[in-house]
């Protein structure tokens, strides 16, 4: 399928559900709605990035990130491949160190706390701060249920068969799943459709109670419906959870995202930078930067 | 209008790609060519040799089949076509002494292959019967303690390299000194216990336990590359996935990665016991010989299977062929042992297996 072809796929399957994109009118406006997964609102959950810099050992990826990230809403990350914008996101929750020898230098603020202060504990921060990643990544020792309670078993909390299974049932309705495999929660994960994994991904994410939701390409590896499923699950998602978004697909950072950040590159071996970040309606019509201009228009490289 | 219809009419030539086919009867006669050339080379001594037939039929059949495609098809087809007989000939030689050996063992082996020789000891016996009881248990207590000392060590030393010593100096002395150790002469293993034991407890120390040691010595290193070869092959994204749900390392190792890659673990353990279990020479001198059970591996000597059939072969007693009979059924045993921890392999693997990993 060409870039063309899915464009155009995503464009028609988006015209038949008009309320997704009349949401955009209205993004912070969400008090309304009640997500299965709705939380009592506690700490605003503003992420703020200070002069952060990142590295692979010595090699300077992402050079000195300025950037407020809002509360309760989706903000797209967008750029050419190889700007840094997966490498960024990563470090949001300290996953960026699982590689050998990477590291950062900066501040990332959530509640007022930087998240890489002396005596901050990595795994205490990615519970708090969610991921979901580019591939379906489901375990496949595991059934479906014990995917979605994986985070709460795994993080030795021992949870009473009743409240595992309220659980199971509303990590899933939030993930818009549960009517898909509430008849078949003890087969593997990995039989579900590329897409149905992808949202028991999203269920297993949010099953842990996170304030933040990383998202890294989460649609790249799926076809038009799945992924027009998963952008919906996004705008129900944001009334409870800050949800920060990688994407290629600039109609996609149009559709779910209230803010967009415009990541690019001068050259290969350069580090990337922010270029411009701005409520996402004005990136794609009235942009300040020229490179940004070329970049929404398709006129870039 | 029909699909027919659009199909340009047959040329009066022959069609340029059906051309120059070497086709299946122009095959089976140089096959048939090849057999006969080797029934040929029975002639000058009259007697029937099997593996110099299979070996010129072999090396006929790729010369044939090289130049007759060279001639009919061409230089490509005849290229692939040698090949494919080379590789196909080279599978068959490995298989025929594999084949004749299972078959000589099973053959001669079933002449002792009764009750007595599985409830019966050497105790009192000079002659005829007596049985490897005694042997059968001895193996199974040295091979059993040998693989409950080596696969802790080799697995932690397999999770060591793959998830925590990635490309530190340390990791990799330690996995040059594992392949180092894979290469160990069995014999050397055997006397380095003989030696750690006779300063442990003296001279002249013979007990089940030195036997072991010996053996974890030979399948520690076996263990470890098979483990971290397995370990390594979790894909990083499962990993990844359960540190972003907030889960620490040692448990994302213990719960993630060594359930998706027991299977594979498990195989590499059985592969390791059973490269171990037929070992001689470094029993021989750990352990030695006794006549009757011993199911004390601290305490005296015991039988193993090799070293019985090695003894039973060597010392046959009177009459040999008595002696001789149990060292073939000792033989026999023992590949039953492997193949039988084979299938227990096999058959965790499949039931362990993840669903769905490809």
């Amino acid at each position: 399928m060409t870039m063309f072809d899915q464009q155009a796929a995503i464009r028609s399957t988006g015209e038949e559900l008009p309320d997704m994109t009349n949401r955009l009118d209205t993004p912070t406006d969400t008090g309304a709605m009640v997500s299965p997964t709705a939380r009592p609102t506690g700490p605003d959950n503003r992420i703020v990035v200070e002069n952060l810099n990142i590295y692979y050992s010595e090699f300077l990826a992402v050079q000195d990130v300025n950037m407020v990230i809002e509360p309760r809403s989706v903000t797209a990350l967008i750029g050419p491949s190889g700007c840094g914008k997966s490498t960024f996101i990563r470090s949001l929750n300290r996953m960026h160190e699982v590689i050998d020898g990477a590291h950062v230098k900066g501040s990332v603020y959530v509640d007022g706390e930087d998240l890489y202060g002396p005596g901050v504990d990595p795994v205490a921060v990615r519970r708090k701060v969610g991921m979901v990643f580019q591939r379906p990544n489901p375990f496949p020792t595991m059934s479906i249920a014990e995917n979605v309670l994986a985070g709460k078993r795994l993080n030795s909390k021992r949870i009473a068969k009743t409240d595992a299974e309220d659980l199971v049932e509303a990590s899933l309705r939030g993930a818009n799943l549960w009517n898909e495999v509430k008849d078949r929660l003890d087969r593997p994960g990995s039989s579900l459709s590329g897409g149905q994994q992808q949202r028991l991904c999203i269920a297993r994410a949010i099953a842990v109670e996170p304030e933040i939701l990383l998202m890294d390409e989460p649609c790249s590896a799926l076809d038009p419906i799945s992924t027009l499923a998963i952008e919906q699950l996004m705008n129900e998602l944001k009334s409870s959870y800050t949800i920060v978004i990688v994407t290629h697909n600039m109609q996609q950072a149009g559709r779910v995202s209230d803010r967009t950040a415009f990541f690019s590159i001068d050259g290969t071996g350069m580090p990337g930078h922010v270029i411009e970040m701005d409520d996402t309606d004005v990136m794609f019509s009235n942009p300040k930067q020229q490179a940004t201009i070329d970049y929404v228009t398709g006129r870039f490289g | 209008m029909t699909l027919t219809d659009q199909r340009p009419a047959p040329s009066e030539q022959r069609s340029s790609i059906t051309a120059g086919r070497l086709g299946r009867p122009r095959h089976v006669a140089v096959v048939a060519g090849a057999v006969v050339l080797g029934v040929v080379t029975w002639l000058p001594t009259g007697s029937v040799n099997w593996a110099r037939w299979i070996i010129v039929t072999l090396v006929a059949y790729c010369v044939g089949i090289y130049v007759a495609s060279r001639i009919v098809e061409g230089r490509r087809q005849a290229l692939d076509r040698l090949m494919l007989a080379v590789v196909t000939s080279c599978f068959l030689i490995v298989v025929f002494p594999l084949v004749s050996l299972v078959w000589t063992v099973a053959e001669r082996g079933s002449n002792r292959f009764d009750t007595i020789f599985f409830t019966e000891t050497m105790r009192g016996v000079v002659g005829e019967g007596g049985g490897a009881y005694h042997a059968i248990i001895g193996t199974l207590i040295v091979t059993g303690l040998a693989t409950l000392m080596s696969v802790p060590f080799g697995l932690f030393t397999a999770i060591y390299l793959a998830e925590y010593g990635h490309g530190t100096k340390l990791a990799k002395a330690i996995q040059s000194m594992v392949d180092v150790m894979t290469g160990i002469p069995s014999i050397v293993a055997g006397l380095f216990a003989y030696a750690l034991f006779e300063l442990l407890f003296g001279p002249g120390t013979r007990s089940g336990i030195a036997g072991a040691v010996a053996l974890t010595v030979l399948m520690t290193p076996v263990v470890v590359r098979s483990a971290e070869e397995m370990l390594r092959l979790v894909p990083d994204e499962l990993r990844e996935a359960a540190y972003a749900l907030g889960v620490p390392k040692w448990k994302v190792i213990v719960k993630i990665v060594i359930p998706t890659a027991i299977a594979g673990i498990i195989t590499g353990v059985v592969l390791a016991i059973a490269r171990v279990i037929g070992e001689t020479a470094p029993l021989l001198v750990t352990v030695g010989l006794a006549q009757g059970v011993n199911w004390n591996p601290f305490d005296g000597r015991m039988t193993t299977l090799p070293v019985f059939t090695y003894y039973q072969y060597v010392q046959p007693g009177l009459p040999p062929e008595a002696g001789q009979d149990r060292a073939w059924a000792a033989a026999f045993t023992l590949v039953i042992i492997v193949m039988v921890l084979f299938s227990i392999a096999r058959i965790l693997s499949t039931v362990l297996k993840p669903k769905g990993l490809k």
